[in-house]
């Protein structure tokens, strides 16, 4: 049973406080990059909630995902722990990767979550890689590659559908179309009218979908699943989006203007589900204002856990580069550990 | 550990060339363990462009011995997804000069995930791919390209020069919960030696080997190179006491051999098949530097391939490929 479906008033409430959750996570994300408390770079996820929560909300919860470089959604849909994720953007010991990882190499291998990937189309070849092992392993999950339309050009992404295509394997990929690879339009970096196009290529299923919409793409990926399971082979899911924010956090955007933004916000994917299950009579205004009230106190709880947790020790720059560590790195490690005891506790 | 006291140790060992080594290490492998499998061009029904893994097909199927389409990204990323997700992948690169077309599955995913991941997953892939120059098949099927490979944080590296190394280093590669890539130089695959048939032989990574014992001189050499020199070294035997070190593991690398047979021998010539400038020669000299400086008696030599790619025409292959008479003008140029 998948941690949540959209065919339960449960499952959608569910749903709607993942996507909830992504938004409060990434703006506030934004605001601690923007302070500088948060090293290196974001990308953000905002507005692209429905295709991570929907595409989530169609697989059990042992599947496997490969993510982006924009992978917080990701991880959030897939039930990872804001407060883990937080404290691994803030750099610390006790965020999921040990503060080695960073935003764009969150990962969390034992929830399915294979990571966010810096390298723009890497992660279809690691999801069929999973789907291999799945296949030969008779087991009975899948692997979904998650991508951004500027990964469809590039060839490992190719491969990688090729691959899984003829081996028939147990794999999904989710095209997140946001209209823009970096900070060039869609219509300028490829030649199908719809991504899903290219589906034909390797004679399997491809399909485009609201990704706005979240109860659209999880029944498209829903199918995808099935169909995978069932032994056919993947599917390409085109879901149609748009990214609010810059390709990264400081990005001026000179590709792009305000009506184009406000006029996609129209169709803002947390706005329209969650009108949705007030018409439906599933949600009180009211009880959307305490959800929301409730997220916002989980994140704030999960900045200052990932403010309070420890700096990692210097020293742990030498660990878990091999299951056993090499004499070339074990000099140097020593030498740090001897270091690290001038630093004390004071390592906040 | 010298060669020889490793061969004499085990209980029975068979004469073989180094392709046969290879095979009877990846099936005993195939046998051992469930969750290894073969992936990679023509590995199957063909048995290997160079016939490396003929007969595994019809023993293991195809779900263990996989042919892939042309499409290295495709299948070396497809491994490295797959070791993190709890298989055992053998993926064969059938030149090492097709590596870059799969580079980025292996810089940024394979070797980094389990760094950037803080730990939190295990990368048991091995990649096996031919190298070296001999046999005419010019520049992209011709290079040697390991010293990238052992230059790349979170990769490991070996590199045979006899079969019960071949053997020894494809089982332990295979048996590692880190990425191993197996350089196997094409030119030896008919050579031959005693190899031992206890399927338990390992060779563990960051074991380099004394194959030959010496005192005047040592020359560490690599695959096709450690066979040369040992040849090169018998033909001195009157004038020089050579000895032999066979590296075998490029990273690690077994730094206290080397640097003990320096100081006995005072003498080092450093022989790798790689481009000369900024490698595993460079390397090696560095360590010894570390290690061993006061007791070396004269500059250290090292031979290699003069920064050319391999050209297709025998004579001018001849000219660039390092060989063993390369090995002994340096022997004589510093004894």
């Amino acid at each position: 049973m998948a941690d949540y479906t959209l065919e339960t008033e449960e499952g959608r409430r569910e749903a709607l406080r993942r996507m909830l959750t992504i938004r409060e996570f990434d703006s506030t994300a934004g605001d601690y990059f923007a302070d500088g408390e948060i090293p290196g770079f974001v990308h953000l996820y905002i507005g692209e909630e429905a295709v991570g929560v929907g595409a989530c909300a169609a697989l059990e919860p042992d599947d496997y995902i490969a993510s982006t470089h924009r992978g917080h959604g990701h991880c959030i849909a897939k039930g990872l722990d804001p407060k883990l994720m937080m404290a691994e953007l803030f750099g610390k010991q006790d965020g999921y990767c040990n503060g080695k990882g960073g935003s764009m190499h969150i990962a969390d291998v034992d929830s399915g979550m294979l990571g966010a990937n810096g390298i723009v189309g890497a992660g279809p070849p690691l999801a069929t890689g999973a789907a291999l092992s799945i296949d030969y392993d008779d087991r009975e999950q899948v692997a979904v590659g998650f991508l951004g339309d500027g990964a469809v050009a590039q060839g490992q992404v190719h491969e990688a559908i090729n691959l899984a295509a003829t081996w028939d394997l147990p794999a999904v990929f989710v095209v997140e179309n946001n209209r823009y690879g970096e900070g060039t339009p869609v219509e300028e970096q490829h030649n199908v009218d719809d991504l899903s196009d290219t589906a034909g290529a390797y004679d399997i299923p491809g399909v485009t979908v609201d990704g706005m919409d979240v109860t659209a793409v999880a029944e498209a990926v829903e199918e995808a699943r099935k169909r995978a399971r069932d032994g056919d082979g993947p599917t390409i899911v085109e879901a149609e989006t748009y990214r609010y924010r810059g390709h990264y956090e400081g990005d001026e955007q000179p590709y792009r203007d305000e009506d184009e933004i406000e006029k996609w916000k129209e169709q803002d994917p947390i706005d329209r589900f969650s009108e949705l299950l007030v018409d439906r009579g599933e949600l009180t205004e009211e009880e959307l204002k305490e959800l929301r009230d409730e997220i916002e106190a989980e994140i704030e709880e999960a900045v200052e856990y990932a403010q309070d947790a420890p700096l990692p020790d210097p020293s742990e720059a030498y660990e878990d580069m091999f299951a056993e560590m090499p004499p070339e790195i074990e000099r140097f490690a020593s030498q740090a550990r001897a270091d690290g005891g001038s630093l004390g506790g004071d390592r906040r | 550990m010298t060669a020889q006291a490793e061969i004499e140790r085990a209980e029975e060992t068979e004469a073989m060339t180094v392709r046969e080594a290879i095979r009877m290490g990846l099936r005993e492998e195939l046998e051992r363990d469930e969750d290894v499998y073969l992936m990679g061009e023509d590995v199957g029904k063909f048995g290997g462009v160079l016939e490396v893994t003929s007969g595994l097909w019809e023993e293991f199927g195809d779900e263990r011995v996989r042919d892939t389409p042309i499409s290295e990204a495709g299948f070396i990323g497809a491994a490295t997804g797959a070791a993190a997700t709890g298989t055992r992948p053998v993926a064969e690169l059938m030149f090492s000069d097709f590596m870059g077309v799969s580079m980025e599955q292996i810089m940024n995913q394979m070797a980094k995930m389990r760094y950037m991941f803080g730990g939190k997953t295990e990368m048991p892939v091995t990649v096996r791919t031919t190298e070296g120059g001999g046999m005419g098949a010019a520049s992209q099927h011709s290079g040697t390209v390991h010293a990238w490979i052992a230059h790349f944080p979170g990769l490991k590296a070996v590199a045979p020069g006899t079969a019960a190394a071949a053997k020894g280093l494809t089982k332990a590669a295979v048996r590692s919960d880190d990425p191993v890539f197996v350089f196997e130089n094409k030119m030896i695959y008919e050579q031959q030696g005693e190899v031992p048939t206890d399927e338990e032989f390992t060779v563990p990574l960051g074991e380099a080997a004394v194959e030959r014992e010496g005192e005047d001189v040592t020359v560490v050499a690599t695959q096709r190179l450690v066979g040369e020199s040992l040849q090169t070294a018998d033909s001195l035997a009157d004038d020089v006491s050579v000895e032999v070190i066979d590296v075998r593991s490029l990273y690690p690398l077994d730094t206290e051999t080397i640097a003990d047979s320096v100081r006995k021998t005072g003498r080092l010539v450093v022989a790798d098949e790689s481009p000369l400038s900024y490698g595993v020669h460079a390397e090696i000299v560095s360590r010894v530097q570390e290690e061993a400086f006061f007791s070396l008696d004269a500059p250290i030599q090292r031979i290699g391939t003069p920064d050319t790619h391999m050209p297709f025409s025998p004579p001018l292959e001849q000219e660039v490929l390092p060989d063993g008479d390369d090995v002994r003008e340096a022997i004589e140029l510093i004894t």
